[in-house]
C-alpha cells in the first residue's frame, strides 16, 4: 500500500488513505467510472437482440461516458453464463463490434451469477501483476434467447450423416433425425451435480434459516420500492440509452422490472418451485433478465496520469464455495466475515453493502446465518456468531429482485451502486457479496475515492 | 469361493436389512416407564409425537400402543381440536415395526390372532375418527409403523434417504398383520400393492408419493440454524399442520378425485374375474417359482388382498388376522426370525475399532478382487486395486465402471456420489502404489506358493504394522502366515462372489493372528457393509468345509444316475437358491475338485469324493461356466441358455455308481444332501471352530444359501428334529458309510432332546 503512496507524487497527496491492512499488496487499483445498459425483462424489448449486442452497447457506452483513448486500454473481458456459440468469446465480438481496435486482446469468463465479478478481479489481477495499466471488465446476458440444441441422438445422427456412404444408410440416419426433432435439450436450469433448480433450492434454504413468506414478501417489496425511488432521484446515472431498431425503433433508457406492488397482492401468488408449501414465488424471486455492463479499471497511478478521476478504490476480494446441494445460495454468509476480517476491518467499519438478490429468501437466510451461533461456529468455526448486518446499510437502491439480473452483468453493477452509494451516503467502505451455481460466491471491497 | 450371483437374487438376501428395526427393540418393551406419546397444541390442531424414552427407533410396542390409544382418546373428546398430526418424536424414526416381543408372547396361532385383530381395530379407531389425522413421516415407516400411517386420513413423508417404507413381514415369514393388507391396495395399484408386500421392498418418499401411498412430499434442508435432521423435522411439522388445518376446513381435499383411467383401472384391477385368472394367478405362479412352495407367507398374502379387495374392509381383516396368527406359529417363521436376530449379531463389532484404515490394496483385479475394491470405495476407502497386468487392471476397472454405472441408472447413486468413488480408485501394476495402505487384502490365485510370494512382495513395500488380509476360500490361513515376516498381522478374508451382492464375509484369525488384526478387519468388513462370521483356521474354514461334503454327495447322485438337471431340480425345491449341479459349474470344476481333493487330504475318508471323475471333467476343458461348458454347456451372451453337456455325461457315466434302492428315494436324496453338510457343521461348533450355532447359520444362508426357511443348519437340527436325522443319516451310514455317520454332537442332541435355540 505504501508503495503505491510512494509511486507518484501526484497521487500521494490524494491517495491519503491508504488500503486497509491485510487487503491485496501491488499498485492501488481505482474503478474509474461504470455503465450498464438498461436491465430489461426477457422477452420484452431486447428480445430480437443478441448477448453480443448489449455487450457491444455497454462497451461503446463506456468509451463514450469516460472518453478513454483506446490506446491506453490493455485488455477486455466480458463475463457471460448462457453461452451463445456463435461468439464464444463474447468480448472479442463485442470490443470489435464496438469499434475497439483489433489490436486489443479480449477474453471471455464465466462464473454463474458473478461472472462479472470474476472479470472485474481478473483485471485487478491483471493490473497487480504490471502486465496492464488499463483494462475493461463487463459481463453481459440475453436470457430472451437461449441456445436450444437437438437433442444428443439427432445430433450424432447429423454429424454421421456425411459419412453415411450408401442411400439406405443417409435415409437410416435421416429418419434418426426426424424422430428426435421434437425433443430438444434445453439449457440446464438444475445444477448438474445436484439435479435440484436453484430456486427449489432457494426456498429449502428460507425454510432453513427460518425466513417466512411474509419477510419475503416484505423484501421483494422493499427491494422495488428502494430501486424506484433510485431511478426517479436519477441514480441510476450508469445507464446508457440503447437504440433498439425495428419497425417501432425504440430508445430503451430505464430498467422496466421494477414494479412496487403491496403485500396483499403479493401474498396470493402460489408458490413456484416447492409445491404446495413453498415460500418462493415468481414475485419474491429474481427474473430472467436481458443487460450488459462494462467498467474501466486502471490502477491509480496510471489514472491519474491520464486525468481520470477515480470513483473508487477496488481494495480486494475473496471467493469461497461449498456445498452445492443444502449450501448452494448461502456464500454471502461465507465470504462478508472473511473479506473484512482479511482486510483488518470489522462489521462496523462497513457503511454499504450490496448484496445480490437471487431471492428474497435467500439474502433474508444469509442474514440469519451471520446471525446463528450455531451456523457460524458449525461451518465458519468462528467461537460464535458474527452478527447481523443493518438493514439500513443493504441495497438502498434496490437490488436484482427488482432491477433485474443479467447473469453476466449484475457485478459490475453491484460495484457500481457500491461506488455510488458511498459517495452520496458519505461512507467509506463498502461489501459487496453474491452467491452463485455450483456453491460459489464472491466478496469485494471497495472503498471510496478520496475521503 | 465363487457361488453364483443368483443366490443374492433371492428375496431373502435382502433379510438382514430388515433385522434392524425389528429385533433391536426386543429387550426394549419392558424398560418404558415414561410416557410414549406426547401430545402438544399448535392452535386448533394436536400434534401427537410418538418417542420411546432411550431407544434409538420407534417400535408398536405395548406400551406405545396403549399410550397412542389414550392420547387419540384425548383429542377426540377435545372440541377445541379440529385436526390432529401424528408424527414422531424422533427424527431418524416414524416407526419402525411392530416390536417381535409381542409376538413371542403369544403362545398360540388363536393368541397370535388376537393380537393382529387388537392392533386392527386400534387402527380402525384411528382411521374413523371425525378430525383429519395427518401422518408425517420421516425415518423408517416399517410394518406396524407403515400400517399405522396408512389409516391415517393424509400423509407427508420426507424425501431423504432415511425416510423409507415397507411392509417388510413377509421376510418373516409373517403378512402385514394390522389392517396392511386391506389398505395398502386400497391406496396404490394392485400390482403395486403385491410388489411391496410379497417382496417387502422399501419404497422412498418420491416413488411413495408417484405411487398413491403418500399425499405430499417434503425435501429434506440442510445444516443451518440447527442440525440437518432437526430442521427438517421442524419443517415437516410445520408442513404438517398447516395441512391438517386446510383439511379440517376443507380447503385441501386428502382424496384427489379419481380420472376416468384411474376409474376403469381401478374397477379393472379389483374384480373378483381378474383377480383370479389373471392378476393373483400370476403373482402366484411368480410365487411358486421362486419360492418352490416351501415359503407359506406370500401364499397367505395374496389370499388375504383377495378376500379384502372383493369381500371388503371387515372380511379382510378377519382373513387377515387369522392368517396372521397361522403364520407366526410356523417353523419358517422361527427360521426366518432366527436369521434376522442372528444377522443382526453379526452387524456388530465385537473386536474393537482397531488400527484407522484409510486406504485399502486390493492385490489381484479379477472378479473378486474388484468386487473387494468395489464395496471399499463406496463406502469412502482410498482403494489400490493392483494387478500384474494392464489387460487385468482394465477389467476390473470395467467391472467396477459397470456396477457403479448401473447404480446411477437405477437412481440409486447420484451423478456425484458415483464419480467421488470412482476418485477413490486408484488402478495400477505398480506395488510401489500400495506402500501406503493400511490394510492389503490380497485377492490372488488359489496357490500356495504364489500366496508366499505375494505376501513377500506385498512386505517388501508397506510400512511396519500394516495388516495383510489373504481371500483364500480353503487355503490354513496358519500357512499362508507362514511365508510372512510378521505373521501375526495376517488374517484370512473370506468374500464371496459377486462380493458386491453377497452379504457374509468370513474372517479367519490362525493361532497367531492379533487381536488389532481382527479388530480391523472385522472394521473394514462392517463398513463394507457385510455381515461378519469370524471363524477359527482350519482346511475349507466353516463355509467351504460344510460346501465340501454337500458337492461331494451331489457328485455321487450323478455317478447314481440322477441327471444333472434332475439334481438342480432336486436340490431348488428342497429351498436351495442355486441348484447343485448349476452351483459346480458356477464355482467351476477345477476349483471344486482343488477343493475336495485338499479336503480329502484333510480330513480323510469322511471327504474323500470321485477326485478321477473331476479330473478327467478338467482334462477335458471342462471347468464350468468360464470355460462355457462344465456340466452343462453354455450358450454365448450374459445370460446364455445352458444345455446338458453330453460330453460329461459321458465321463459321469464311465465313473457310474448302482443306486441303492433304499435310500434313493427324491426325499433321502434331499436330505443325503442337506445331511452331509449339517453334521459338518455340527462338527465345525463341536471343535470351536465357529463360536455359535447363529454363526454358523449366518454364514451358511448368507454365504452358501443353505434353504433359508430352515434357518441354517443349526435350525435344521431343531426343527427337523436331532433324533429324526440321526435316524436317516444311520440309514445312509449303512449303505455309504463314515460320510453319513452323525458326529458326537449330533448324536447327543438326539439322546437328550437338546435344542440350538431355546
Amino acid at each position: 500500500m505504501l508503495r503505491a503512496v510512494s509511486r507518484s507524487s501526484q497521487c500521494a497527496a490524494r491517495a491519503a488513505s491508504t488500503a486497509p491492512a491485510g487487503s491485496q499488496k501491488g499498485p492501488n487499483i481505482v474503478l474509474v467510472d461504470s455503465v450498464r445498459t438498461p436491465f430489461v425483462t426477457s422477452g420484452t424489448l431486447f428480445k430480437d437482440m443478441m448477448a453480443v449486442d448489449l455487450q457491444k452497447e455497454a462497451l461503446r457506452g463506456l468509451i463514450r461516458k469516460t472518453g478513454v483513448d483506446y490506446k491506453l486500454i490493455d485488455h477486455v473481458i466480458c463475463g457471460t453464463v448462457i453461452q451463445e456459440c456463435k461468439t464464444s468469446n463474447i468480448a472479442r465480438e463485442a470490443a470489435l463490434l464496438a469499434g475497439f481496435p483489433d489490436k486489443i486482446p479480449c477474453h471471455t469468463v464465466t462464473l454463474a451469477c458473478i461472472s462479472s465479478n470474476v472479470a472485474m478481479t481478473e483485471a485487478m489481477g491483471m493490473l497487480s501483476t504490471g502486465y496492464a495499466n488499463a483494462v475493461i471488465a463487463g459481463g453481459t446476458e440475453l436470457l430472451s434467447d437461449v441456445p436450444i440444441r437437438y437433442n444428443r441422438k439427432a445430433r450424432k445422427a447429423m454429424l454421421g450423416i456425411q459419412k453415411a456412404k450408401t442411400p439406405m444408410a443417409k435415409l437410416q440416419i435421416g429418419a434418426e433425425i426426424v424422430k428426435n426433432l421434437l425433443s430438444p435439450e434445453l439449457p440446464a436450469v438444475a445444477e448438474f451435480t445436484s439435479g435440484e433448480t436453484m430456486g427449489h433450492s432457494g426456498d429449502r434454504l428460507a425454510a432453513t434459516f427460518g425466513v417466512s413468506r411474509r419477510e419475503q414478501d416484505e423484501f421483494a417489496i422493499r427491494s422495488h420500492t428502494l430501486a424506484e425511488a433510485a431511478a426517479r432521484g436519477g441514480k441510476m446515472s450508469d445507464i446508457v440509452p440503447v437504440f433498439v431498431d425495428g419497425k417501432k425503433p425504440v430508445t430503451v433508457k430505464a430498467d422496466n422490472g421494477i414494479r412496487v406492488s403491496t403485500l396483499e397482492k403479493l401474498s396470493t401468488l402460489k408458490p413456484a418451485f416447492v409445491k404446495p408449501h413453498g415460500t418462493v414465488t415468481a414475485a419474491n424471486a429474481s427474473f430472467l433478465t436481458d443487460g450488459a455492463s462494462a467498467a474501466l479499471i486502471m490502477t491509480e497511478e496510471y489514472a491519474l496520469a491520464n486525468g481520470f478521476k477515480p470513483k473508487a478504490y477496488l481494495r480486494g476480494y475473496q471467493y469461497v464455495a461449498q456445498d452445492p446441494k443444502d449450501q448452494l445460495l448461502l456464500s454471502p454468509a461465507y465470504v462478508i466475515p472473511k473479506i473484512i476480517e482479511k482486510s483488518g476491518l470489522k462489521l462496523s467499519d462497513i457503511d454499504v453493502f450490496e448484496i445480490h438478490e437471487a431471492f428474497a429468501g435467500q439474502v433474508l437466510a444469509n442474514l440469519n446465518a451471520l446471525d446463528s451461533d450455531h451456523f457460524c461456529k458449525t461451518f465458519m468455526g468462528r467461537s460464535g456468531k458474527f452478527g447481523r448486518l443493518d438493514m439500513e446499510k443493504i441495497n438502498r437502491w434496490g437490488g436484482s429482485l427488482s432491477i433485474g439480473h443479467p447473469f453476466g452483468a449484475t457485478g459490475v453493477r453491484l460495484a457500481t451502486h457500491a461506488a455510488g452509494r458511498l459517495k452520496e451516503e458519505k461512507g467509506r467502505y463498502a461489501v459487496i457479496a453474491a452467491c452463485a451455481a455450483g456453491g460459489h460466491g464472491v466478496g469485494m471491497l471497495i472503498e471510496a475515492y478520496g475521503k | 469361493f465363487r457361488v453364483s450371483a443368483m443366490l443374492s437374487r433371492l428375496s431373502q438376501c435382502r433379510v438382514s436389512h430388515l433385522a434392524t428395526p425389528f429385533s433391536r427393540h426386543i429387550s426394549m418393551s419392558q424398560t418404558l416407564s415414561a410416557g410414549s406419546v406426547a401430545v402438544e397444541r399448535k392452535g386448533d390442531v394436536a400434534v401427537l409425537k410418538m418417542n420411546i424414552q432411550g431407544a434409538k427407533e420407534n417400535t408398536l410396542n405395548e406400551q406405545l400402543s396403549s399410550d397412542l390409544r389414550s392420547a387419540i382418546e384425548q383429542v377426540e373428546k377435545d372440541d377445541s381440536v379440529k385436526a390432529v398430526v401424528l408424527m414422531s418424536g424422533k427424527p431418524g424414526s416414524f416407526v419402525a415395526g411392530a416390536d417381535i416381543g409381542m409376538l413371542k408372547k403369544a403362545k398360540t396361532v388363536e393368541e397370535a390372532a388376537k393380537l393382529s385383530r387388537e392392533g386392527q381395530q386400534q387402527f380402525d379407531r384411528l382411521e374413523k375418527l371425525k378430525k383429519p389425522v395427518v401422518a408425517a413421516v420421516m425415518g423408517s415407516c416399517m410394518g406396524g409403523g407403515l400400517e399405522l400411517a396408512m389409516a391415517c386420513h393424509y400423509r407427508i413423508a420426507v424425501a431423504d434417504k432415511k425416510t423409507q417404507m415397507a411392509l417388510p413381514e413377509v421376510m418373516l415369514g409373517l403378512l402385514p398383520g394390522a389392517g396392511g393388507t386391506v389398505r395398502l391396495p386400497k391406496l396404490v395399484s394392485v400390482p403395486n400393492a403385491l410388489d411391496m408386500m410379497l417382496t417387502g421392498k422399501k419404497v422412498k418418499a418420491d416413488k411413495a408419493k408417484k405411487m398413491g401411498l403418500v399425499n405430499q412430499v417434503i425435501q429434506p434442508l440442510g445444516d443451518g440454524l440447527k442440525p440437518a435432521s432437526e430442521a427438517t423435522h421442524e419443517y415437516l411439522e410445520k408442513v404438517a399442520i398447516d395441512a391438517a388445518r386446510d383439511l379440517a376446513s376443507g380447503k385441501l381435499k386428502a382424496t384427489k378425485e379419481k380420472g376416468f383411467i384411474e376409474k376403469a383401472t381401478t374397477a379393472l384391477t379389483t374384480n373378483a374375474l381378474m383377480l383370479d385368472n389373471v392378476i393373483l394367478k400370476m403373482a402366484k405362479d411368480k410365487v411358486m417359482k421362486m419360492s418352490m412352495g416351501n415359503y407359506p407367507a406370500p401364499l397367505k398374502i395374496l389370499e388375504v388382498i383377495r378376500t379384502g379387495l372383493v369381500k371388503g374392509h371387515d372380511e379382510g381383516l378377519l382373513h387377515e388376522s387369522k392368517a396372521f396368527g397361522e403364520l407366526c406359529k410356523r417353523n419358517e417363521t422361527a427360521a426366518l426370525m432366527g436369521l434376522f436376530n442372528g444377522s443382526t449379531e453379526c452387524k456388530k463389532n465385537k473386536f474393537g475399532q482397531g488400527k484407522e484404515v484409510k486406504e485399502i490394496a486390493v492385490i489381484g483385479a479379477g472378479l473378486m478382487g474388484a468386487g473387494i475394491v468395489n464395496v471399499s470405495i463406496d463406502k469412502g476407502y482410498r482403494s489400490v486395486m493392483l494387478d500384474t497386468n494392464e489387460a487385468g487392471v482394465e477389467r476390473g476397472v470395467g467391472q467396477i465402471t459397470s456396477q457403479l454405472n448401473g447404480r446411477h441408472k437405477k437412481k440409486r447413486l447420484s451423478l456425484l456420489d458415483k464419480e467421488r468413488f470412482m476418485s477413490n480408485l486408484v488402478p495400477t501394476t505398480d506395488y510401489a502404489d500400495i506402500a501406503n495402505s493400511d490394510l492389503v487384502i490380497e485377492a490372488v490365485f488359489e496357490d500356495i506358493g504364489i500366496k508366499h510370494k505375494v505376501i513377500q512382495q506385498i512386505e517388501s513395500v508397506v510400512r511396519p504394522g500394516t495388516i495383510i488380509a489373504t481371500n483364500t476360500s480353503a487355503l490354513p490361513i496358519s500357512q499362508i502366515a507362514k511365508g510372512s515376516k510378521n505373521p501375526e498381522q495376517i488374517i484370512g478374508m473370506h468374500y464371496f462372489s459377486p462380493v458386491d451382492k453377497m452379504q457374509l464375509l468370513e474372517i479367519i484369525t490362525h493361532e497367531g493372528t492379533s487381536k488389532e488384526a481382527l479388530a480391523t478387519a472385522t472394521a473394514v468388513g462392517l463398513k463394507q457393509g457385510k455381515l461378519v462370521v469370524v471363524v477359527k483356521d482350519c482346511p475349507g474354514f466353516f463355509t467351504v468345509r460344510c460346501l465340501g461334503p454337500m458337492m461331494a454327495e451331489a457328485v455321487r447322485l450323478m455317478q447314481e444316475g440322477v441327471t444333472p438337471a434332475e439334481l438342480d431340480k432336486l436340490t431348488k425345491e428342497h429351498g436351495w437358491p442355486v441348484g447343485a449341479a448349476t452351483l459346480a459349474d458356477e464355482v467351476g470344476i477345477d476349483v471344486a475338485a482343488h477343493v475336495a481333493t485338499f479336503l480329502g487330504q484333510s480330513f480323510g475318508e469322511r471327504m474323500k469324493g470321485a477326485d478321477g471323475l473331476l479330473k478327467e471333467m478338467i482334462d477335458a476343458g471342462f471347468k464350468g461356466r468360464k470355460t462355457g461348458k462344465g456340466i452343462f454347456v453354455y450358450g454365448s451372451g450374459k445370460k446364455g441358455e445352458k444345455k446338458a453337456n453330453e460330453d460329461s455325461i459321458k465321463i459321469l457315466q464311465k465313473y457310474k455308481l448302482a443306486p441303492k434302492a433304499s435310500v434313493s428315494s427324491k426325499s433321502d436324496r434331499q436330505l443325503r444332501i442337506i445331511s452331509r453338510f449339517v453334521n459338518e457343521a455340527l462338527m465345525c461348533l463341536e471343535e470351536g471352530i465357529i463360536a455359535s450355532p447363529s454363526d454358523g447359520d449366518i454364514a451358511s444362508v448368507f454365504g452358501l444359501g443353505f434353504p433359508p426357511f430352515w434357518g441354517g443348519p443349526f435350525r435344521f437340527v431343531d426343527l427337523y428334529g436331532a433324533d429324526k436325522l440321526v435316524g436317516d443319516m444311520n440309514r445312509y451310514a449303512a449303505e455309504y458309510g463314515i460320510a453319513f455317520k452323525p458326529c458326537n454332537l449330533l448324536v447327543q442332541y438326539a439322546k437328550s432332546g437338546e435344542k440350538f435355540y431355546k
